[in-house]
């Protein structure tokens, strides 16, 4: 009995010792862990299942690269229902609970905005894809994915109506119109600013209410109007609404642009042609002649058709995603640590080259450069035309 | 303001008559099972979705003329609403717990339509969808007038059996006083079996009419919950010609208000004329 006492005890000694001994080693191999949210269900649900997807792909690549400082990479992702409250409940559970390493932002400027507060709260740096109103995030240590530049009410149409001025008849005459939408609706009353300065003469102003269910009596009255140009402050489906409606009166404008268009159904579908946008990124060179991107864009292309999405292709939400991820590894790889304060302060002195281009964070509210570029669609694609050098090859703004 | 052209301003009444169509489809059902089963189904709105999005899938994927599923989605649904009305009266769920619990079917149908379609925008591409004619300089586009006349064939078609039949007198006569229809031998657990699959027979049409016109996305749901209410309280609740008339007239003033003010003014439009039909006639809904 005595002597099975012993071997007990020195088993018990044992394991305590080789538990200790093991520890720094498990420690070392304990994956770094991200936390963050997406919209997997409810009305943002369609595009955040693009950021899913694009945040799976990056994180199996850069484990199979050898993860982060030499860790494996873990992602740990919850569903925000579309929710901007959830969100924040979320983050605060990723922070306290799951203690997460590092946060990745969540899809939609509502919830990012809800994520920046709890950021700010437990001092964590936060890099997110898409934020839609660069004047609405303070914290010192948030980081945009999405190089809208500080004022893009401002400089997105100035580069819209650049484009337009190279045209062989440029338009003389706008009529905007918009849907109330927060992240839109700036961006549009800004364009009014800038036609006017440019001389553009407005012979049309509506807005209208997000959900609206009847384009007809909108498209009847910018057919009425008959200007050279329709800016349309769209987010989702309203354009092709508005197109479709446009179409049952026989009228098509003359150029059409649109804020931020359902990429799919306004790429393929028959009365979209032509139509203007902004891009950050599309699937075609130069953007593709960096090999990073154009890995990504191929690998991009197999799973979303595996996954079954109608629309396969990367343009600028799978584009964002990727560069925020872009920015986390650069950030700890340059630092060689998981530190918040250390990898933003890095961030805000630092350029980062990304698949949009290089990113800077030293203007206003942590925005850089204003990388928006005009896209138009071509044969049922999207292709950049606007400026020169990042147009697709072959391709001109088509009037 | 700036009083809009002739041809604008008709333009934009047509396009209202439409809209005020697509209402009227909607509300048809909702309103007869509110008025005569007492019960505010809510799953209305996620039938109508769903029968959209099978009315897709049969067009795109199996390649069925769209008007053929006019034909099969309706005794389809007309099997889901008796088997709605079964598990309602089975378990005595009253007037105001129905508005929950079909609530709560809805959300089921949106999870179901997100799981097995996703979340994205899906088209229904026909031949029909293009097509259009002009009359007196005005277009008319073929799928929303199809939706009209769907609109315009049920309600007088409903309006007639309520009247005129035998088993609609005996649904009036139920929802006027069930005990004593009871008395006079009226099998009340079957008409409102009846009933019920009729108004989800009603709500599959009016969604087949939708995949025609509107592009779709499951959350597009309660997008309509707060228009189709007021087309139904301003028609008069279990009415057959009322969600009809007033459809049109909340499409029309909403068009109006788009074509001479602005378009973010529609919103308001449905809800005032509500306010002022409870202000002057309060017993009417």
């Amino acid at each position: 009995m005595k002597s099975l006492k012993r071997i007990v005890a020195m088993a018990a000694v044992a394991a305590g010792c080789l538990s200790l001994a093991a520890s720094p080693v498990l420690a070392q191999s304990a994956p770094v862990r991200v936390g963050s949210t997406l919209a997997l269900t409810g009305p943002l649900s369609a595009t955040a299942l693009v950021h899913k997807l694009v945040g799976e792909i990056y994180v199996e690549d850069l484990n199979a690269r050898g993860g982060l400082l030499g860790r494996k990479v873990e992602w740990i992702v919850k569903d925000d229902q579309s929710k901007p409250d959830v969100a924040r409940t979320l983050y605060e559970q990723l922070v306290t609970s799951d203690k997460v390493d590092l946060l990745m932002g969540p899809y939609a400027t509502g919830a990012i905005l809800s994520a920046i507060g709890v950021a700010q709260r437990y001092n964590k740096m936060l890099i997110h894809h898409t934020m839609g109103v660069p004047s609405l995030a303070k914290y010192d240590m948030h980081f945009p994915a999405w190089s809208l530049g500080p004022n893009p009410g401002t400089t997105v149409p100035n580069t819209l109506f650049d484009a337009l001025a190279a045209l062989p008849k440029p338009p003389k005459t706008i009529a905007i119109v918009t849907s109330k939408f927060p992240s839109l609706h700036f961006l549009s009353l800004g364009a009014r600013e800038v036609a006017k300065k440019r001389g553009l003469q407005e012979v049309l102003f509506l807005e209208w209410e997000f959900g609206n269910r009847d384009f007809g009596p909108i498209a009847a009255r910018v057919k009425d109007a008959k200007p050279d140009l329709v800016f349309v402050g769209d987010i989702g489906l309203e354009g092709n609404m508005l197109l479709e409606a446009m179409k049952k009166l026989d009228y098509e404008p003359p150029l059409h642009f649109h804020l931020y268009p359902a990429p799919g159904p306004m790429a393929t579908s028959p009365e979209t042609k032509n139509a203007l946008s902004v891009t950050i990124f599309e699937e075609h060179a130069p953007f593709t002649n960096n090999p990073v991107a154009a890995k990504f864009v191929k690998t991009y292309n197999e799973r979303a058709k595996a996954a079954g999405f109608p629309y396969t292709k990367v343009e600028v939400q799978a584009a964002a995603s990727f560069t925020a991820w872009q920015l986390l590894e650069a950030s700890v790889v340059a630092t060689k640590s998981l530190d918040d304060k250390k990898m933003a302060a890095w961030l805000k002195a630092n350029q980062v080259k990304t698949i949009q281009g290089t990113l800077r964070f030293d203007k206003g509210n942590n925005f850089g450069d204003d990388l928006m570029r005009i896209k138009q669609v071509q044969n049922g694609n999207w292709v950049t035309v606007w400026p020169k050098e990042w147009a697709a090859p072959g391709a001109t703004l088509k009037q | 303001m700036t009083f809009p052209s002739l041809n604008l301003l008709l333009q934009s009444i047509l396009s209202g008559v439409f809209i005020g169509g697509m209402y009227s489809l909607i509300g048809l059902g909702l309103g007869l099972s509110w008025g005569l089963l007492r019960q505010i189904n809510l799953a209305h709105f996620g039938f109508v979705f769903l029968s959209a999005y099978l009315s897709y899938h049969m067009v795109s994927v199996w390649g069925l003329d769209p008007l053929l599923t006019l034909l099969i989605l309706p005794p389809f649904f007309f099997a889901i609403g008796v088997a709605q009305q079964w598990l309602l009266s089975r378990f005595k769920i009253s007037p105001f717990n129905s508005l929950l619990v079909t609530f709560g079917f809805t959300v089921m149908i949106e999870s179901l339509i997100q799981y097995v379609w996703t979340a994205d925008f899906r088209k229904l591409q026909s031949a029909y969808g293009e097509e259009k004619f002009k009359i007196a300089g005005l277009f008319v586009p073929v799928p929303e007038l199809l939706t009209l006349l769907l609109a315009i064939l049920f309600a007088f078609g409903v309006w007639a059996a309520m009247r005129f039949t035998d088993i609609g007198k005996a649904m009036r006569a139920m929802a006027e006083d069930g005990p004593i229809a009871a008395a006079f031998g009226i099998n009340q657990r079957w008409l409102s079996l009846m009933l019920s699959g009729t108004c989800v027979a009603l709500a599959s049409i009016a969604g087949v009419c939708f995949a025609l016109t509107f592009t779709l996305t499951p959350t597009q749901i309660f997008s309509w919950v707060g228009v189709v209410f007021a087309v139904v309280m301003l028609g008069g609740l279990g009415s057959a010609l009322g969600p009809l008339v007033a459809g049109i007239i909340i499409g029309v003033s909403e068009a109006i208000a788009m074509a001479i003010f602005a378009p973010s003014w529609a919103p308001i439009v449905s809800f005032s004329l509500l306010i002022l039909m409870l202000l002057f006639r309060p017993g009417r809904a």
